[in-house]
């Protein structure tokens, strides 16, 4: 198979007619590059909104109570009420395949009135009740001191997080922050840590102008007793937060005294449907782009195998005589084969390389101009490059195939008739 | 060397058929150099094709040396036709893109001969065609002559039991006939079998052994007194 000879000839037979071989070549080229421009396109766009998503626990539902809109057990419609303490404990003894349950309080939000002063300086910020964990579900980086912790929450220390978009508020540039204390609606509590996170989901910008404060802190401070605004609920890997959510809304609606029936009084937030919804589309993406690519490749084979059987027809007599000197069909046959293989791995190989520098291309240029909103470091992985040259392969023996067996129907007897 | 008995072949031609050989037997003995000679349509190609593999009797018993060729498939016919037989056809039929030492070494490589030991043969023969110094020379650089020699060169390198000639010499002047006639008896002279189809009387005269074919019958088998090329030369 790796005879010098017959790699010569091949390169001999290829090389006869040069115009003819490139444009033969830029089929194959032209499809497998389209492919793997279409696959890495795809790729961006997950990486992208994956980094959206960024490190937050994808597994998470959110949870949070309305006003009834059903009589039950005596109690009236439009009822009030809340989540407490008491109820994290429930879900955590009923629900052990839960690995978080955050509760948390919050002020300020959506447009709300300046609640926190700095000396002459005043703004308007989230503040959250938090638990340690919280950190796991929602990740940010701390950029300084440090995030709460449970001696925070066991005695009720009053001290804050603050984002980097409060600091550079609040703060001159260069003024330290660990220990300074800043006054959220008239209670000082004492900055501990700063943190940034992740910007580029659309509300980068909110995002850093968060406050977190221990969650019993807050409730004694702004006066909630054990009330819980909402939780957050993050189930261990293996259970689908999907699968749990709505015994887990059962469950509290039973404890509050809620008609099973009422669907609005307890509100959620599943993110990792949400989150599952995107994956299938990034499914679909690879499909298409598997669908396409190989439909724009299977023309370039065509083209292949088109030319191929030219050539076999060009060198009929060639055939006919090489019969004649004794040469037996099957290394003819597989001669045929070969040229044709050679001809599309070289050309498919010309289009991965040629994919490979778009997507450098496109590299660098997203690099030099700054991230770009759902679309991050376009890639095919070596996966998808070998699943190409294994495409290869196999379409150029299929191009091959049949003028393979017309070279071998070639009776040298009909072949050598002179002309 | 070659023994053929009671040979037919028809050719299909649309609703009826053509009966080309009506019976042929005769013999062939080893070193002898025959003449096959008609005019066209007397069924001398066809008889040349059949003993050179490439077409199949309807009837009728070919031997090769002892050996019985018949049903022969692809695979078997090619392998035969490398080690038994030497082609050389009217129109040369070197691979164009090929030089002439690759032609000569051709059926050497179906034999699967190491790349080496292949060349070196193929140049011993060239040289005994006189074309030692065109070795590397592509055909399209060679003159009919000189293609026709290295044809003869092609022939011979598989040392074949029997050299089958197509009109050797219908593309050639007389002259480059002639040298190429008095190749053909050097190497008959050496003790090879040489069968010639022909139609031109002097290269007829040259073998040493006339068979008339008229009609796809042998009209007339005759032994004759070999005129040597060299003369004319």
């Amino acid at each position: 198979m790796f005879s010098r000879d017959r790699w010569k000839e091949i390169l001999e037979v290829l090389t006869t007619n040069w115009f003819r071989t490139v444009l033969t070549a830029f089929g194959v080229f032209w499809g497998i590059l389209i492919l793997i421009i279409l696959l890495s396109a795809g790729k961006g766009l997950e990486n992208g909104i994956r980094a959206d998503f960024g490190d937050i626990a994808t597994n998470t539902m959110f949870m949070w109570t309305r006003s009834t809109t059903k009589a039950h057990m005596g109690l009236p419609i439009g009822r009030n009420f809340n989540f407490k303490t008491e109820d994290v404990n429930t879900l955590r003894e009923k629900f052990p395949q839960l690995r978080f349950i955050s509760p948390r309080n919050q002020l300020g939000g959506w447009g709300g009135n300046n609640n926190v002063v700095r000396g002459l300086k005043t703004g308007a910020y989230n503040v959250y009740g938090d638990y340690p964990e919280i950190i796991q579900q929602e990740p940010m980086a701390i950029t300084a001191g440090r995030f709460i912790n449970q001696n925070d929450i066991d005695n009720k220390r009053k001290v804050a997080v603050i984002g980097l978009g409060v600091k550079n508020e609040l703060y001159e540039a260069g003024e330290e922050i660990l220990g300074s204390y800043i006054k959220i609606q008239g209670v000082n509590f004492m900055v501990i840590g700063a943190y940034k996170k992740r910007s580029g989901n659309g509300n980068g910008e909110e995002g850093q102008k968060e406050i977190y404060v221990p969650f019993t802190a807050f409730s004694q401070a702004f006066n909630r007793g054990n009330n819980v605004g909402w939780m957050a609920i993050t189930a261990k890997d293996g259970f689908p937060i999907s699968d749990l959510k709505m015994d887990i809304v059962n469950e509290m609606k039973q404890v509050h005294k809620v008609h099973p029936d009422d669907t609005r009084a307890v509100g959620f937030f599943d993110l990792y449907e949400e989150f599952n919804r995107v994956e299938s589309l990034f499914g679909a993406m690879s499909f298409i782009g598997y669908f396409v690519g190989i439909l724009v490749l299977l023309s370039g084979i065509i083209g292949v195998s088109n030319i191929m059987l030219i050539v076999v027809k060009e060198r009929t007599k060639e055939i006919g005589i090489r019969r004649a000197l004794g040469e037996d069909p099957w290394s003819i046959r597989k001669q045929i084969l070969l040229e044709s293989i050679f001809l599309t791995i070289i050309s498919g190989m010309a289009g991965i390389v040629m994919g490979a520098l778009f997507i450098y291309g496109v590299n660098a240029i997203l690099d030099a101009n700054g991230p770009v909103d759902m679309f991050l470091n376009p890639s095919v992985n070596l996966g998808v490059v070998s699943a190409a040259l294994f495409i290869l392969i196999i379409s150029g023996l299929l191009a091959g195939f049949i003028p393979a067996q017309s070279a071998i129907r070639v009776r040298p007897i009909d072949a050598l008739r002179t002309e | 060397m070659i023994e053929i008995k009671d040979l037919h072949k028809s050719y299909k031609m649309g609703s009826n058929s053509l009966h080309v050989l009506k019976g042929i037997n005769f013999k062939v003995e080893e070193g002898e150099l025959v003449a096959i000679m008609g005019s066209s349509g007397s069924g001398k190609s066809t008889l040349l094709n059949i003993l050179g593999m490439l077409d199949e009797a309807d009837s009728g018993s070919y031997d090769l040396d002892g050996i019985p060729i018949k049903n022969l498939n692809e695979t078997k016919a090619a392998n035969y036709r490398n080690k038994f037989l030497g082609f050389i056809f009217q129109s040369f039929n070197l691979i164009n893109y090929k030089t002439a030492l690759e032609n000569v070494a051709l059926p050497l490589y179906y034999q699967k001969m190491p790349r080496k030991q292949r060349q070196e043969k193929a140049m011993k023969y060239l040289e005994q065609v006189g074309l030692k110094e065109w070795s590397h020379h592509l055909p399209s650089e060679l003159s009919g002559g000189q293609k026709q020699r290295v044809a003869i060169a092609r022939a011979m390198v598989a040392e074949p039991k029997v050299l089958l000639a197509d009109e050797l010499t219908g593309a050639l002047d007389s002259t480059t006939s002639y040298e190429v006639m008095e190749l053909i008896q050097n190497i008959n002279d050496q003790g090879n079998t040489i069968l010639v189809v022909t139609h031109e009387p002097d290269i007829a005269q040259m073998c040493k052994r006339i068979v008339h074919l008229k009609d796809g019958v042998i009209v007339k088998d005759e032994k004759i007194k070999q005129v040597r090329a060299k003369a004319h030369v």
